[in-house]
């Protein structure tokens, strides 16, 4: 490996965990920054569950994946903010299984020299995961339990960054 | 030719089965739905081209046209709602 090669790669830092087990924002952050000095910004989402949708309240939730792919597709969902972005990092801890209202769900958290360039990469990594990562949740309601259905807002969403969507 | 088929969420719910080795004369994933919805019962149910469901071929989301081989895997399922 060059000098310029091994040196972008230490420039440059993204993983993806799917897994059962809650994640700290603060160490993610931490490890996100560590070694890494000319991170000036870092930018994180936390998604959580809510007590309420569609105007039904919510017991439990339940989240399925599909192993190997949804890895894959948000691997090629960080490659594209790469590719976007003057970003320097790039995590993503999506929890799958049972899950109850105020559980957090989902992280995703971005580091850049500036902060212009993680708040749009957060934003457009969280748009497409909610459009094309194949995960499906299940509500339990006093109603029952139902699969939440995707809406077309989120297309419209992904759409803002140019990309055509078409889930809902 | 001969594939693996993979059902995710309502879909597997709703067969009851969550993968399934398939012989094949379909040549497309269009193809392939038409062909289970040719089953009848549960499958043309679930699988009704009214019905709002996703594909993936090999492991990446892909649209009626996309080509079929041996031993490939093909999974259904409804729209995503990560996140």
């Amino acid at each position: 490996m060059s000098a310029s090669a091994a040196s972008a790669s230490a420039q440059r830092r993204a993983s993806v965990s799917i897994r059962h087990e809650d994640f700290d924002l603060g160490s993610e952050v931490a490890a996100l920054r560590e070694g890494m000095p000319a991170v000036g910004a870092v930018c994180a989402f936390v998604g959580t569950v809510r007590d309420r949708n569609e105007g039904e309240s919510v017991a439990t939730m339940e989240l399925e994946h599909y192993p190997g792919m949804t890895e894959k597709s948000i691997e090629a969902m960080i490659e594209q903010a790469f590719a976007r972005f003057d970003i320097l990092g790039a995590r993503v801890v999506h929890r799958v299984g049972l899950l109850q209202p105020q559980d957090q769900i989902v992280l995703v958290a971005v580091s850049s020299m500036h902060r212009g360039e993680s708040f749009q990469a957060c934003e457009f990594l969280m748009d497409y995961l909610k459009t094309q990562a194949p995960f499906w949740k299940k509500e339990v309601t006093p109603e029952g339990a139902r699969w939440v259905d995707a809406r077309v807002s989120d297309d419209a969403a992904l759409a803002r960054w140019g990309i055509e969507s078409g889930n809902a | 030719m001969q594939i693996q088929i993979r059902f995710f969420a309502s879909l597997r719910e709703a067969l009851g089965l969550s993968s399934l080795s398939w012989q094949t004369e379909a040549t497309t994933v269009g193809a392939l739905r038409d062909e289970l919805i040719a089953r009848g019962g549960v499958w043309a149910e679930v699988l009704a081209r009214g019905r709002a469901v996703r594909a993936a071929l090999d492991q990446a989301m892909v649209g009626d046209d996309a080509a079929l081989r041996d031993g490939a895997e093909v999974a259904f399922f409804p729209p995503v709602t990560g996140g």
